[in-house]
C-alpha cells in the first residue's frame, strides 16, 4: 500500500499544492517535436540537470537513445545571461555533431532570467557559427506554465513561424497533418491511413524511424525518419492543415493558417470509431478522394469487434487520466462501447478543456467527476468514494492501481514499464483494435482471476 | 560590527550619501566595509577616486571559482575597504541572482571575518527591491540596520514604503530592522516636515535631512565624497552629523508601511497638491 495516505473522505479544495502531477513539463513536449524533424538536435538552453531529465524520461519511454545538447549553464551564466554559452554551443554543434537543424526550448532558469534565444541565435548567425543551408529555430518553453503538451504546441508553433513559407499564388494538392503528441506508431499509423486513402499529407513532426528504429547493430547519431526541412517549407503550400488535438496542435495550424493562408480543420485525436471516421472523411472531403474499401474492412472490423464484445463492457466503471487531447477521444470511446468513464482527471491547464467532453459526457447519463487541472491524488480519491472496474493512464497510475486491485490498461505518456507502444498505434481502426483489446484482456484477466469454479468461463 | 544597507529609489543618491557617510566613519577612526550591490559598479567610485574596481561577478567569470579576496577587495579612502558585486549589462541575465552571488561568494572568502576587525559593512543596494536578489542583503541577518534614502517627492516616497514593505517581511523572521530615513533634499516645499511625518507614521525618524548643495556636484567629478574634496565646506559637516547620528542611532523599528491613500492624504496635507 504506497499510497496508504489517500484518504476517501473530505476532498479538500487544494490551490497551491499538486500531489501527483498528471503532467510533466514543456521542455520534453518540445524536445520530442523536434526530434521529428529530420536530422535535428535538440537543444536545451538552460543547466544540463534539465537536459539529462528531459533525454532520460524520453528515452524510458521510447527505449531508445536520446540525443540533446545543453547550453550547461553555471552561476556565471545565470546572472550574465546564457548568450555566450549558447553562441559556443551551437557552433561546437555543428562543427562536431553537424545536424541540419538546431532546434532550441528554453527552460526555467533561461526564461526566469529573460534570455532572447531568437536574439542569439541572430548573433551566432552574424559571428558565423551557423553554416549556410542549416537552420536554428527557437521556443520558449518555461516549465511553470502549462505542461509538456504545451511545451510540444510551442515548438510545432515554432517550426511553422520559423519554416513555413508561401512561395506561390495557388495551393498544393497537399494535406498538412500535424499528429499531436502521440508515438511513433501512432504518427506511422497516420501516415498509412492516408497512404490508404490516396492522400499526398506532410505530416510534421514525425517522430516515426526516430524513435522506434531497428536494431542494425550501427548507431545513427540521426535516424532516417523525421520530416525534412524542404517539406516543412512546403507547408506553406499545402492547401489544408489538419490539426489533431487543439491543445497539442491547435497552434501551430493556426498559426499556418495567419502566414500562409492555409486553412486550418481542428479535429480532435483519432482515437476510437467516431474520431477515427471524422479524420477519415474530413481528409477524404478536403483531399476529394474516395475512402477505399481497405478502410470499409478496417472499420467494419473494429466495428464488429465492439458489438461482439459489448457485455464486456457494458456499464464497466473507468477511471482515466493523461493529456487532453488523448483523454477527449478516448473517453468518447469508451462512451460509444457503453462504459462509464466516471473520473476524468488532466495536469494540463486550460479553459477550453473541460468544454471538450461534454458531448461524450451527456451521454453517461449519470453525473461525472472531471478535473482540468487534476492530479492523480485527486483521481485516486474519487476512486476510493467510487470504486471503478479499469484505470486508463500513463505508467505513474500503476500505484493508484496496485493499492485498489484494479487493473491498468497503460495508454498516454509516458509507458515506462511496458513495451509495444513504440510499434503498435493507439491511432485509427487498428489503434483503436489494440486498445479494446488490452481493455476487453485487462477485464477478462480478472474475471477469470476472481471467478468462482462454479462459473469460471472457457468460452468469454 | 554592525551591517548596514542603504536603499531607496534610483536615482535619489544613494551612493553618494552612503560613501559619504562612509568617509565620515572612516574619518572618525571606523573600518569600514562598502559592498556595491548596483550592477552599474558605481557605489565605491567615490571612495577610490574613480572606477578601477573588479567587480566580484566579473572575477567570478574570468576566473572560475579561484578567486581570492585581494582581487575584488580594494583600499579606498581613510583605509576604507570597497567591493562591488557587478552585474549583467543592462537588458540581459539576471542581476538579483548576481547579489545572491557575490554576497555568497564574499562570505565564503572571509570578508567578514574576525580578523577583518570591521567596524561597520555597508551594502548599497539598487533602486527598488523589484526581486529576491535585491533583498539578498537583508536576508538571513545579512544586513540588520536599513536606512533609506528619499526626499520629498512622491515616487521617491512611495518607493520608500515600498521598501519598508519588504523589511515588514524580512523583519517577521529575522533580524532586519529600520533605522531611519535620510531626506536628501530636492528643495520640495516643506519637504523636512513631510517627511519628519512621514517617517513618524512609518513607525521610525528622519534620522538626517541633508540639504542640497552644488559642492557634491563638484566633488563627485573629481572622482571624491565631499569629505575628502573639500574637507571644511558646510556640506561635509552635514555627512559628518549623518554618519555621527548613524553611529549612535539606538532606534531600530519594523516598520508599518502606509496604505497608498494615506500616502497620498500626506502630500495633499502638506501642500504639493498647490
Amino acid at each position: 500500500m504506497l499510497l496508504r495516505h489517500t484518504t476517501a473522505e473530505s476532498i479538500v479544495e487544494r490551490e497551491a499544492l499538486t500531489i501527483n502531477p498528471a503532467k510533466t513539463c514543456q521542455p520534453i513536449g518540445a524536445m520530442y517535436a523536434a526530434l521529428g524533424i529530420h536530422k535535428c538536435l535538440p537543444h536545451s538552453h538552460g543547466s544540463q540537470g534539465c537536459c539529462s531529465y528531459h533525454r532520460s524520461m524520453l528515452t524510458r519511454h521510447f527505449k531508445e537513445p536520446v540525443m540533446a545538447a545543453t547550453s550547461a549553464f553555471t552561476e556565471g551564466a545565470s546572472v550574465f545571461g546564457g548568450q555566450a554559452n549558447l553562441v559556443e554551443a551551437l557552433g561546437n554543434i555543428f562543427t562536431i555533431y553537424n545536424p541540419d537543424v538546431v532546434a532550441i526550448h528554453t527552460t526555467c532558469l533561461s526564461e526566469t532570467i529573460g534570455d532572447d534565444c531568437g536574439q542569439i541565435a541572430s548573433k551566432a548567425q552574424e559571428s558565423g557559427k551557423i553554416p549556410a543551408g542549416k537552420v536554428v529555430i527557437n521556443t520558449s518553453t518555461p516549465s511553470y506554465v502549462g505542461s509538456h503538451i504545451t511545451g510540444f504546441s510551442n515548438m510545432v508553433k515554432s517550426m511553422v513561424t520559423s519554416l513555413s513559407e508561401s512561395t506561390k499564388p495557388g495551393k498544393d494538392n497537399v494535406v498538412n497533418i500535424i499528429p499531436g503528441f502521440v508515438d511513433p506508431s501512432d504518427m506511422e499509423e497516420i501516415k498509412r491511413l492516408a497512404g490508404e486513402l490516396g492522400v499526398k499529407t506532410i505530416l510534421f513532426p514525425d517522430t516515426s524511424n526516430v524513435v522506434n528504429t531497428p536494431m542494425t547493430g550501427k548507431f545513427h547519431m540521426y535516424p532516417a525518419g523525421g520530416t525534412t526541412i524542404e517539406d516543412l517549407k512546403a507547408t506553406g503550400d499545402s492547401k489544408a492543415t489538419l490539426a489533431l488535438g487543439p491543445s497539442a496542435s491547435g497552434a501551430a495550424a493556426k498559426a499556418l493558417d495567419t502566414k500562409c493562408k492555409v486553412p486550418c480543420f481542428d479535429l480532435e485525436l483519432p482515437i476510437g470509431l467516431q474520431a477515427t471516421d471524422r479524420f477519415i472523411d474530413t481528409l477524404r472531403r478536403v483531399a476529394g478522394v474516395t475512402v477505399p474499401e481497405s478502410l470499409n474492412r478496417e472499420r467494419g472490423q473494429l466495428l464488429d469487434m465492439m458489438t461482439d464484445m459489448h457485455q464486456y463492457t457494458y456499464g464497466r466503471k473507468v477511471a482515466i487520466a493523461g493529456d487532453p487531447d488523448h483523454l477527449v477521444s478516448l473517453v468518447e470511446f469508451l462512451v460509444s462501447l457503453d462504459m462509464k468513464p466516471i473520473h476524468i482527471v488532466t495536469g494540463t491547464p486550460g479553459k477550453k478543456i473541460a468544454p471538450r467532453f461534454q458531448a461524450s459526457l451527456d451521454k453517461v447519463g449519470r453525473p461525472v467527476n472531471l478535473k482540468v487541472p487534476g492530479d492523480l491524488f485527486h483521481l485516486h480519491q474519487w476512486i476510493k468514494q467510487e470504486p471503478v472496474d479499469l484505470i486508463l493512464g500513463n505508467t505513474h497510475c500503476k500505484y493508484i492501481a496496485r493499492d485498489e486491485k484494479t487493473p491498468l490498461v497503460r495508454v498516454g505518456f509516458p509507458i515506462i514499464d511496458r513495451v509495444g507502444h513504440q510499434y503498435m498505434p493507439t491511432l485509427g481502426y487498428k489503434g483503436a483494435i489494440r486498445l479494446l483489446e488490452k481493455i476487453l484482456g485487462a477485464i477478462m484477466d480478472r474475471q477469470d482471476a476472481e471467478a468462482p469454479e462454479e462459473s469460471f468461463e472457457l468460452v468469454m | 560590527m554592525r551591517k548596514v544597507a542603504i536603499y531607496g529609489k534610483g536615482g535619489i543618491g544613494k551612493s553618494t550619501t552612503t560613501q559619504n557617510t562612509v568617509a565620515g566613519l572612516a574619518e572618525a577612526g571606523k573600518k569600514v566595509m562598502v559592498v556595491g550591490c548596483d550592477p552599474k559598479a558605481d557605489s565605491t567610485r567615490l571612495l577610490l577616486g574613480g572606477l578601477v574596481q573588479n567587480t566580484v561577478l566579473d572575477t567570478l567569470r574570468e576566473e572560475g571559482e579561484d578567486v581570492e579576496l585581494d582581487d575584488v577587495l580594494k583600499v579606498g579612502f581613510k583605509n576604507t575597504s570597497c567591493t562591488e558585486s557587478g552585474g549583467p549589462e543592462p537588458g540581459v541575465g539576471c542581476a538579483g541572482r548576481g547579489i545572491i552571488t557575490s554576497i555568497n561568494l564574499l562570505e565564503q572568502l572571509g570578508a567578514y571575518d574576525d580578523d577583518k576587525k570591521l567596524d561597520y559593512v555597508f551594502y548599497d543596494v539598487l533602486g527598488d527591491v523589484v526581486c529576491g536578489g535585491f533583498a539578498m542583503p537583508i536576508r538571513d541577518g545579512k544586513a540588520e540596520e536599513i536606512y533609506i534614502v528619499c526626499s520629498g517627492e512622491m515616487m521617491a516616497m512611495y518607493a520608500a514604503n515600498n521598501i519598508c514593505k519588504g523589511i515588514m517581511k524580512f523583519a517577521e523572521s529575522g533580524t532586519v530592522r529600520l533605522g531611519g530615513l535620510i531626506c536628501n533634499s530636492r528643495n520640495v516645499d516643506n519637504e523636512r516636515e513631510m517627511i519628519e511625518e512621514f517617517a513618524r507614521q512609518l513607525g521610525t525618524q528622519m534620522i538626517h535631512f541633508v540639504p542640497r548643495e552644488n559642492q557634491v556636484q563638484r566633488a563627485e567629478i573629481n572622482r571624491k565624497t565631499v569629505i575628502e574634496f573639500s574637507p571644511e565646506h558646510s556640506q561635509a559637516d552635514e555627512y559628518r552629523a549623518l554618519s555621527q547620528k548613524i553611529d549612535q542611532n539606538k532606534m531600530f523599528v519594523v516598520p508599518t508601511p502606509l496604505p497608498i491613500d494615506a500616502l497620498e492624504k500626506l502630500l495633499i496635507d502638506f501642500g504639493i497638491a498647490n
